[in-house]
Order: C-alpha cells, then sequence, then structure tokens
C-alpha cells in the first residue's frame, strides 16, 4: 500500500485550504491545437469531494442570467492554481440549496479577517 | 514475447498529460531470476523458467533445491514462459526495465475465489420475477428434457464454485514503467487479490 501512496503523492498538488462557500478563481489550462492558454473561471465553491487523487471541486457561477456550474479535478495537471477571493461563513459542506435560490438568499456571507488554516495543512507544510 | 512474474500492489489513479484521469492497477516486479532453459532439441519446446522471490535456508528441501542449477538461490515462484525472446542466460536477473517500450500487456492471475454460487452470478442467468405472485426468483430451472435424452448433458451450467481459477486478461494497455523503483501502471483491472503473484507478458495478439 506504501507504493500506492507515494504514487498519489507524487501526483497531488499543494492548495490553499479551499472549502464549500468560498468564492474562487480556478486557473485552466485550455489546449487549443498547439496553443495554450488559460481560462479563468470564478465563482462559489459549492461541493467539495474528497476522493483522495480524484478530488474535485464544484465551482457554481452566474453567466448572463444562466446559472453554471463546472466541476474541477483538483489535482488534474491542467489546473495551474486556484486562488480564494472571499471567504465564505456556511454551516453545512454541500451547497446545493442555493441552486434554487435567488437575489439575496442566494448570498452567501463573507467570514471576515479570513479563515485559521487547519492543524493538518500546517502539518503538511512543516 | 517477453514476461516476468510480479506482485499485484492495488488500484489507483493516474493523470495523463491531456489531464484525463486514467485507473490503474500497481504491479511491483522485483528481480526475477532466469532458472532454466527449455529448447526444442531437450524438450521439445522453447522456454524459460523464471523465479521469483528469495527464499528462506530453512524453507527449502533438498528435492526441492534440485530443481536449481548452482549458483542460483532457490526462489518460491517458479513459472515458465514460453517462446521467450530477449536475452535470458541462466543465472541472469531481469527486471522491469525489460518492458521499457512495451504499450499493451497480457496479465495471467488466479482470480479472487467467491465460494458457492447460483446461477445468476457465476454464470449471468436471468432469474425470475420477483413479485405478481412469482415463486421462481434465482433457480436455475430446467436441465434438460425428460424420456429422451433423460439424463443431464455434461457441462450443463449449474449452481458450484466460482472464481479461483486462472485467469488471463488480454491487451492492457502498459502506462508506466518505473525502473527505479521496481514497478509498472496497467491501465484497468488485473485479476486476483492484493499481494498475489502475476505474470505479466507482452501482449500475443495486440503488436507492439
Amino acid at each position: 500500500m506504501n507504493l500506492i501512496k507515494k504514487i498519489e503523492a507524487e501526483q497531488t498538488k499543494a492548495y490553499q485550504d479551499v472549502k464549500a462557500g468560498d468564492t474562487v478563481r480556478v486557473y485552466f489550462k485550455i489546449v487549443e491545437g498547439k496553443t495554450e492558454r488559460i481560462q479563468i473561471y470564478e465563482g462559489l465553491v459549492i461541493a467539495m469531494k474528497n476522493a483522495g487523487i480524484g478530488q474535485t471541486l464544484t465551482v457554481r457561477k452566474n453567466s448572463y442570467g444562466v446559472g453554471v456550474e463546472r466541476v474541477f479535478p483538483m489535482h488534474s495537471p491542467r489546473i495551474e492554481k486556484i486562488e480564494i477571493v472571499r471567504y465564505g461563513k456556511v454551516r453545512r459542506a454541500k451547497l446545493y440549496y442555493i441552486r434554487e435560490k435567488i437575489g439575496k438568499k442566494a448570498k452567501i456571507k463573507e467570514q471576515l479577517g479570513g479563515r485559521k488554516p487547519p492543524v493538518r495543512s500546517q502539518a503538511v507544510q512543516g | 514475447m517477453i514476461g516476468l512474474i510480479g506482485k499485484k500492489i492495488g488500484m489507483t489513479q493516474v493523470f495523463d498529460d491531456a489531464g484525463r484521469l486514467t485507473p490503474v492497477t500497481v504491479v511491483a516486479v522485483g528481480p526475477n531470476k532466469v532458472v532454466a532453459r527449455k529448447t526444442a532439441d531437450k524438450d521439445g519446446y522453447d522456454a524459460v523458467v523464471l523465479g521469483y522471490k528469495d527464499m528462506k535456508k530453512v524453507q527449502v528441501t533438498k528435492p526441492y533445491a534440485g530443481q536449481f542449477p548452482e549458483g542460483v538461490a532457490p526462489t518460491k515462484v517458479l513459472r515458465e514462459l514460453r517462446d521467450f525472446s530477449g536475452e535470458a542466460e541462466v543465472g541472469k536477473e531481469l527486471g522491469v526495465s525489460l518492458f521499457e517500450g512495451t504499450r499493451f500487456v497480457d496479465v495471467i492471475a488466479v482470480s479472487k475465489g467467491k465460494g458457492f454460487q447460483g446461477v445468476m452470478k457465476r454464470w449471468g442467468f436471468g432469474g425470475g420475477r420477483n413479485t405478481h405472485g412469482s415463486k421462481f426468483h434465482r433457480e436455475p430451472g430446467s436441465t434438460g428434457q425428460s424420456t429422451y435424452p433423460h439424463r443431464t448433458f455434461k457441462n450443463k451450467k449449474m449452481p458450484g464454485r466460482m472464481g479461483r481459477e486462472r485467469v488471463t486478461v488480454q491487451n492492457l494497455k502498459l502506462v508506466k514503467v518505473d525502473v527505479e523503483n521496481g514497478f509498472m501502471l496497467i491501465r484497468g483491472a488485473v485479476p486476483g487479490p492484493r499481494n498475489c503473484v502475476v505474470v505479466v507478458r507482452s501482449a500475443v495478439k495486440k503488436a507492439k
């Protein structure tokens, strides 16, 4: 099993601690023929699915009145970086309810003063 | 044909260059020793005998040790591979580097035992209706006719022991060969439980 952990660790990227409720900016590499460009996708994280190397985050945004959701595999080599724009204050892990809300109800309160990094990620860095 | 004996470690996923996640099986290949060579003149066919996993001295019986030529320490696992191409003198050690440049492989192993199973799981029978008064659920049904032939034919698909048999899976893509750590990544699933002995050979039906 150690060999498997090693293979997974090689591909895992270190990120800032993203959580549901945060507004993020995802820098996604797009290959068009031979050229490569970076597309920025900004929106609200409504879900994180933690499945080891296949960890994903679902980002929802409103594009010209239409709700758009994209699921990004977090450790994909095509993700350049993930930037946190705003920390959200939420009480649940999955914010699927927000799909049915409009206007003020679809808003997420901001966690002012940022968020302390969890002990777990500190241990990884040290 | 080239081949080696290895150990199934387990499954995981890896990203390819395009960012797609691929399911892979990790197969560790320790050093394989060439124990003997069989030749068409002497034995009627060409093959190499590979040995894998070293043994403790106390485990080796004299008759078992007798199979090994001088200078080659006895190994736990012995497998014969027919029509081996590539260098393989007796006593030589072979590693994963043998598979560099190979794109597709076949994997041979003993599958997981499933115990005594019914016909639906073992042979894929359809079974009967569960509701609407049906009393026929998972039974095999009729096994033959009456007066003639008056017997059940051989090889009739019936319940019984399932699994724990030699299985070959062909044309699996070789995703990565790691010479340094002695393992390879094979796309998809491979027969057998974790830590079982598997034989990996270059694909017979798919050219390089």
